[in-house]
């Protein structure tokens, strides 16, 4: 399975960081050979989101970095067992799950996946018509404009902005949009990683983006205030 | 076919980007959208966030860690 196969093209940033990474098979036959520059290569591409992501199951910076050296050091006793089912980075993310799992057990911070407390409306209903409007459910007021990337996303205001939004979402739906929206995962495998299946993983992802987005709203609201 | 109304296209959009939605609700959904500027904009808004988010730097591995993992893979290692 390849991780680049993302269908939606937002994502192509992860595939162009890809480009100088080697084949599969050569990578986990250098890893396998101890070749020291091939495991530099993925600890240096592949920890930090794993920071990200473990950071979603256990309640401390510290806690995530250690559930990502413990993975690490499973990898490379398990590497000869790696059987190539699927792709290596999955198979690296499947053991940091598991072990953040525990990690988070032991915390009393788990992660309940199959909990349906999600759902709702994601926007606010009192900025749609009501039903006994001329145009029931059209909004009241269209969003307002948001400065081009140039002028605001980029800003380093507004990546603080979307980590605390990130921290504040509940613990799936953080989970999934880290996953989906930061590491660039595909969503077979995010499916595959938590065990949920495409329509939740939806649910989650979209419930996130909308929180997500309503904060970069009020942002850029306050933002355009003289 | 109905035509489908801000509140309901807000939350189709992630169903939408992912082609997750079934032939009818997706020609529904794509009806809609020059039909109404602040449902566009909505929707150019999610990409706008996602695109956000695949641009957040990472914090890297302390060196610590780092120089104590290759540590154990040379070391295991054959």
């Amino acid at each position: 399975m390849r991780l680049l196969a993302c269908r939606s093209p937002v994502i192509r940033g992860y595939a162009d960081a890809m480009e100088a990474w080697p084949a599969e098979d050569v990578l986990v036959a250098r890893l396998r050979a101890g070749e020291e520059s091939a495991f530099t290569l993925v600890l240096d591409a592949w920890s930090g989101g794993m920071l990200r992501v473990a950071r979603s199951f256990v309640s401390t910076e510290e806690s995530a970095a250690e559930v990502v050296q413990e993975t690490w050091l499973a990898v490379i006793e398990a590497l000869d067992g790696f059987e190539g089912r699927s792709s290596l980075k999955t198979w690296v993310y499947r053991i940091l799950t598991n072990t953040a799992k525990r990690r988070g057990t032991r915390e009393h911070r788990v992660v309940p996946l199959s909990s349906v407390d999600d759902s709702g409306p994601t926007v606010d209903p009192a900025r749609f018509r009501p039903a006994d409007d001329p145009f029931p459910g059209h909004w009241w007021e269209f969003p307002a404009l948001w400065p081009t990337p140039e002028q605001g996303l980029l800003r380093r205001e507004v990546q603080d902005l979307l980590a605390a939004a990130l921290a504040e979402l509940p613990d799936r739906q953080r989970l999934v949009i880290t996953l989906r929206d930061v590491e660039g995962y595909p969503s077979d495998e995010v499916c595959e990683l938590l065990g949920i299946t495409q329509a939740n993983q939806r649910v989650l992802l979209h419930r996130a983006r909308a929180f997500v987005r309503g904060k970069l709203e009020e942002y850029y609201t306050r933002e355009a205030k003289p | 076919m109905n035509d489908l109304d801000c509140q309901h296209f807000v939350e189709q959009v992630t169903s939408f980007l992912e082609g997750g939605l079934n032939p009818d609700d997706e020609a529904r959904f794509l009806a809609h959208l020059p039909l109404c500027d602040g449902c566009e904009r909505y929707l150019d808004q999610i990409r706008q966030t996602v695109h956000a988010l695949d641009d957040l730097p990472t914090t890297p591995l302390s060196s610590d860690a780092r120089t104590s993992l290759l540590d154990s893979f040379r070391t295991r290692r054959p």
